[in-house]
């Protein structure tokens, strides 16, 4: 099963190897992992997108929480929560697929961020799949490059992860 | 007044109570060096190669349970010691290694002697520091002094670029530390020991399984107490030996590939197993597929969560002290009414005795060729079973583990979960240290005797005793025993040829040597080297190349598929 989770760590250099480190050394999946300071400038938040059967979601949070710079460890997936991903998508966007491209833009509710005359770079932001979605509406051949940031995820309501 | 950051480096090992320091030098380290040369407060042992000083400090740590420290320079020096490293991270062993660095402006740099000692060390140590500010050495050391010693022990590496120990700055050492993530639980949750203490005192057959954890978080007597006051079974896993007195008759011998039939059975067929420290380490359980039974319930304690249901599936998991969580258990068993079915006890003892008819460490004591065991037996008997033994890996560790009974923990010192060759020398000069009046005997193959044999010029130097006895089977006999019934008795690269003359070897050391190749003279032999005891001794004994270590669970096997003599 795919699972969310989110940790708070010291805001330190090689914090994050060592949380990489643990999913390489033993053979968790990483689908995703964002990382950035928080507005606690001593404090990481990462976001790791994972899989596996209960008993290996289990090891992961306990190996994660074993992390001395790891200070809270929380899988989003266990309750309601909000996650999003941004994309930068470079198309082409020349002759009639220019305002065909436009549209499909708005529809997905994306913003065309820089235009030449043959591209726009558009972004876009929401879950996972939605940017999937609008992915696989494009036509065959439409992505000149595509950036993805990984999801960031947050609880939903009063839930909150802070020291 | 300010020090610089090699005075403070010293300075905080001395305030740390830090006695040895094992250690060799190189560029790197050369200003902590000069700061060791100006003191006598801490005493530096020089070892003869890197991964010696790792391990001698290992041993030092597990023969008194105080932290063992080293110091090694960068680069090679650093390198040198990640074995012994990765070896007291996998038997949970609190140790702080000291590593110099190239200067702060030359990391990244591939600087002379540069590695990156925090990358590579980051897999094999519970965690590790750059110090980058001499401002902060001070507070590093505390911290890695703590976290080597505190919940889940492990080994912590400080690097420190060799700028950082000319800086200078004012000295303080810190007398607390608190980390904000890093709370090791202490006291067990007293609804999950009311919960294991209901399950324990219905079982019909119990077992209790005790682990390296009982040694490391000093519980023998609590462990001891539980056992006795329940009438429980009781094994011991490799690590845990000692944990629980061989001499009790509660005792069920060690467990696992090389355990007892009646340990591995009852492991098998109890209905409530409780786990004391202890990680289902698959050379204890085997397969867990085949180790698994429907109706057996199995408690677990653990000072690290991450042990518990990891290989196997726990129905009342204990975060805590082994120590704390084991006296409370025994006195909320004082305190209540309830006791053991005495009924089902008697005939699961019953069935436990049909087992242990088996004698299935049974050997030919009549052999004209030295057998193994026997030097095992008569070095229990001339040491009084009071001796520290360390041992290296292979067959002669695992007859030591079998037919050496140990009845007081940190006294069996080998690495139980790396399987490294080589330690068993470096251990017992560790040991050695520790307890200067202890009687300490090394049991080694001349293979493994061999990965670390330089050492014997340290312990000339230090005047350490060590008695070493040498199964020589001329074979790397574990790699044999498996080509024996594994690959068709093809023993590819497992002969030892060209093998020196041990004797010769220990005497140009400046240490006696001694060949014993009747199974009349080994006790002689044990004794005399004993009664020189300020006098390293090598005792060569020519053993029965064809012995086998009986029982064994093959690999991937069930706890109960033992191959028996
Ligand atoms: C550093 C290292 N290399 C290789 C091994 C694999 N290994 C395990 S036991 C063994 C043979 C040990 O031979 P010896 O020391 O003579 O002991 P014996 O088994 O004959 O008693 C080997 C090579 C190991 N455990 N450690």
């Amino acid at each position: 099963m795919r699972h969310i989770i989110s940790l708070l760590l010291e805001n330190e250099s090689g914090a994050l190897s060592r949380v990489a480190g643990l999913f390489s050394a033993r053979g968790y999946n990483i689908e995703s992992l964002t990382v950035a300071p928080t507005e606690d400038e001593t404090l990481s938040r990462m976001t790791i997108v994972t899989s596996g059967s209960d008993d290996v979601i289990e090891q992961i949070t306990k190996q994660l929480n074993k992390l001395v710079d790891v200070v809270k460890v929380v899988d989003l997936s266990e309750g309601e929560h909000i996650e999003r991903e941004l994309m930068l998508v470079k198309v082409r966007a020349s002759g009639k697929d220019r305002e065909e491209m436009k549209r499909m833009a708005d529809i997905f509710r994306g913003r065309i961020i820089d235009v030449t005359d043959k591209s726009y770079t558009i972004e876009l932001t929401g879950t996972g799949q939605k940017l999937d979605a609008f992915l696989d509406a494009l036509e065959e051949g439409a992505v000149l490059e595509a950036v993805r940031t990984g999801a960031s995820g947050i609880g939903r309501g009063d839930r909150i992860l802070r020291v | 007044m300010e020090l610089t950051g090699a005075e403070i480096t010293v300075r905080c090992l001395a305030d740390e109570g830090v006695e040895y320091l094992f250690g060799y030098p190189g560029g790197a380290v050369l200003h902590i060096y000069d700061e060791l040369f100006k003191q006598d407060r801490v005493k530096h042992i020089l070892v003869r190669h890197e991964q010696a000083a790792v391990h001698a400090a290992d041993g030092y740590a597990r023969a008194c349970q105080k932290p063992g420290v080293v110091l090694v320079t960068s680069g090679p020096g650093a390198t040198n010691a990640v074995t012994g490293i990765a070896t007291a991270y996998m038997d949970s062993i609190p140790m702080v290694i000291l590593t110099g660095q190239v200067p702060t402006h030359a990391i990244g740099q591939d600087a002379f002697q540069e590695v990156d000692s925090i990358g590579i060390t980051r897999p094999c140590v519970k965690h590790n520091f750059l110090v980058k500010d001499v401002h902060d050495l001070a507070a590093t050391i505390k911290k890695a002094f703590y976290i080597a010693t505190t919940g889940r022990p492990g080994p912590v590496v400080v690097d420190i670029p060799k700028d950082i120990t000319m800086a200078r700055c004012e000295y303080s050492y810190p007398t607390s530390v608190s980390l904000r993530s890093y709370n090791p639980v202490v006291k067990g949750h007293s609804g999950q020991i009311r919960k294991a203490l209901n399950l324990l005192l219905e079982a019909k057959r119990p077992m209790i399984y005790a682990g390296g954890g009982v040694v490391l978080g000093e519980a023998a007597a609590e462990l001891t107490q539980l056992v006795r006051s329940l009438g429980f079974p009781c094994t011991n896993t490799l690590m845990g030996l000692g944990g629980f007195p061989a001499s009790d008759p509660q005792y069920m011998g060690m467990l696992g590939m090389h355990g007892t039939y009646e340990a591995n059975m009852a492991m098998q067929h109890c209905d409530v197993l409780l786990a004391v420290g202890a990680r289902f380490d698959d050379r204890v359980i085997g397969n867990p597929k085949h180790f698994f039974q429907e109706d057996r319930r199995i408690i677990h304690i653990d000072v690290d969560p991450s042990s518990i249901s990891k290989r196997v599936k726990v129905d009342v998991p204990i975060v805590g002290d082994v120590k704390d969580v084991l006296s409370e258990m025994s006195r909320q068993i004082a305190a209540g009414t309830q006791k053991p079915d005495a009924a089902a006890l008697k005939s699961w003892w019953t069935q436990i005795e049909l087992w242990r008819a088996r004698d299935c460490l049974k050997y030919d004591r009549t052999s004209a060729i030295i057998k193994p065991q026997m030097v095992i037996e008569k070095l229990w008997e001339v040491t009084g079973g009071d001796a520290i033994v360390t041992s290296d890996v292979g067959q002669h560790q695992m007859w030591a583990a079998q037919f050496y009974r140990f009845d007081k923990p940190r006294r069996w010192l080998n690495s139980g979960g790396l399987g490294t060759m080589g330690v068993g020398l470096p251990y017992a000069m560790g040991a050695l240290l520790a307890h200067p009046d202890a009687a300490v005997a090394c049991v080694t193959g001349e293979a493994s005797i061999q990965m670390c044999i330089q050492e014997l010029s340290t312990c000339k130097q230090y005047r350490m005793p060590v008695k070493i006895l040498n199964l020589n089977n001329r074979y790397m006999g574990m790699v044999r025993q498996w080509q024996e019934f594994f690959h068709g008795n093809r023993y590819a690269e497992s002969y030892m040829d060209a093998l020196p003359d041990f004797v010769k070897l220990a005497e140009s050391y400046g240490h006696v040597g001694i060949r014993i190749e009747k199974p009349a003279d080994i006790e002689p032999a044990i004794r005399e080297a004993f009664a020189r005891k300020n006098e390293l001794v090598f005792m060569d004994f020519i053993t029965d190349q064809t012995e086998n270590v009986f029982p064994m669970v093959p690999g991937g096997k069930g706890l109960s598929e033992m191959i028996l003599v």
